[in-house]
């Protein structure tokens, strides 16, 4: 992608998401209380400091932006508000709003139902996942 | 005490349990819960990103139909209430989304965030009261040890959703106790079940499920209480431990009451 391309991305993320991401002191609490953590190859301390260096397409190829739980742990607990899981989900959305990219597709889903499961659970993948 | 309720679409649904044992104890309390005419899902997760505002408009309306009806809007389900007082929010501190909103409804009286929105737990505490709750308890819990499932939703983010203190909560204790139960205190209480991850990776839910209740049957958890009907799910079918019963906590105010 071409540099200017990139800084619109970041901007783009940044601006939509109201992070500052020069707030962060690198202290890796989010990433401590981050549930998900280890499930994760980028940890929600690098996402801030990725987006500050205009790595969005890394983040936006990697895993890790689907296994964000959106608990708001790392937004809670933060010293200095900075607000990690805006910015993964600043990067996932970045992702399925682009055409084709939709990580849950509709047809996908009766294979995934269970007798018990709730509606909710499908209606927040579907926020989550896709466009 | 009349309120406008919302029950969403899970509460109609898989989650019935929660809504019918509330509305039974909530007549017993003298507490009228009005359903909202025409409500609509509200969409479980809050859009975070500004530029969001298509993803809003369901709970915007749903707040502003409360409004004209002169009431304050009530919710139950753990998801439909972080969802509704975060976009509330929104309506009172976001100018640009305010005006967008605004313009997409086109409603008679534009929308700024009047409506007061009160989860049911907090109308338990802070219009009921726990004490007058206690008087009406007919089948008191007692010798019940309840360990109660906060989850995320209900409590973060606390600078929006200010219903208790995001690290050491008391509102669930204080209802177990209010019912003649023994809260179980325990540190996962407040730690994410794995939510909607649960439909892509079950693995990662059984993980963060199973993590929980081993937690709080460390503690002598007898029960687990929730509101969240997705929280229930994760635990009950992710949890790993069928000796422990995961019940919404409407249902357990519904027997000491005697409305079960
Ligand atoms: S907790 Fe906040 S300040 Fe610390 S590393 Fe994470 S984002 Fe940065
Ligand atoms: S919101 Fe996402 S990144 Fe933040 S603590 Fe929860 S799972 Fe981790």
């Amino acid at each position: 992608m071409s540099h200017n391309k990139n800084a619109a991305k970041v901007e783009q993320i940044l601006r939509s998401y109201g992070v500052d991401v020069r707030k962060c002191m690198r202290c890796g609490k989010c990433t401590a209380t981050c549930p998900a953590f280890d499930a994760m190859e980028y940890h929600p301390h690098q996402f801030i400091y990725m987006v500050e260096r205009g790595e969005v397409d890394k983040l936006a190829a990697s895993p890790s932006i689907w296994h964000c739980l959106s608990c708001f742990a790392c937004m809670e607990r933060c010293p200095r508000q900075v607000e990690p899981a805006k910015l993964i989900e600043a990067v996932r959305v970045a992702v399925v709003r682009e055409k084709g990219q939709n990580h849950l597709k509709p047809e996908d889903v009766p294979a995934l139902l269970d007798e018990d499961l709730p509606q909710q659970a499908i209606t927040s993948a579907f926020r989550k996942y896709s466009k | 005490m009349k309120f406008s309720y919302y029950p969403g679409c899970t509460l109609k649904t898989k989650g019935k349990d929660l809504d019918t044992y509330a509305r039974a104890s909530a007549e017993a309390l003298g507490v009228e819960l009005a359903e909202l005419p025409e409500w609509q899902c509200c969409g479980a997760v809050y859009p975070m990103a500004k530029d969001e505002i298509a993803t809003k408009l369901s709970a915007v309306r749903a707040l502003a139909n409360a409004r004209d009806l002169d009431t304050e809007l009530v919710t139950l389900c753990s998801a439909c209430h972080n969802v509704i007082k975060q976009v509330n929010n929104d309506m009172k501190t976001d100018a640009d989304i305010v005006l967008r909103v605004n313009n997409y409804l086109k409603l008679d009286t534009p929308y700024n965030g009047e409506t007061n929105v009160l989860h049911f737990l907090e109308v338990l505490r802070d219009r009921v009261g726990f004490d007058e709750l206690k008087k009406k308890v007919v089948n008191p819990l007692t010798g019940r040890k309840i360990a109660a499932y906060y989850g995320c939703l209900l409590l973060r983010p606390s600078k929006v959703m200010a219903m208790d203190d995001p690290e050491n909560p008391t509102i669930l204790e204080d209802f177990i106790r209010a019912i003649g139960a023994e809260p179980v205190i325990y540190a996962m209480r407040n730690e994410c079940c794995g939510g909607y991850v649960t439909i892509e990776n079950p693995g990662e839910a059984k993980r963060r499920s199973n993590a929980v209740l081993d937690n709080a049957a460390s503690k002598g958890a007898d029960t687990v209480v929730t509101a969240c009907p997705l929280c229930l799910y994760n635990l009950k079918k992710n949890g790993g431990h069928d000796d422990l019963p995961v019940v919404y906590f409407t249902e357990l105010l519904a027997e000491a009451l005697g409305v079960k």
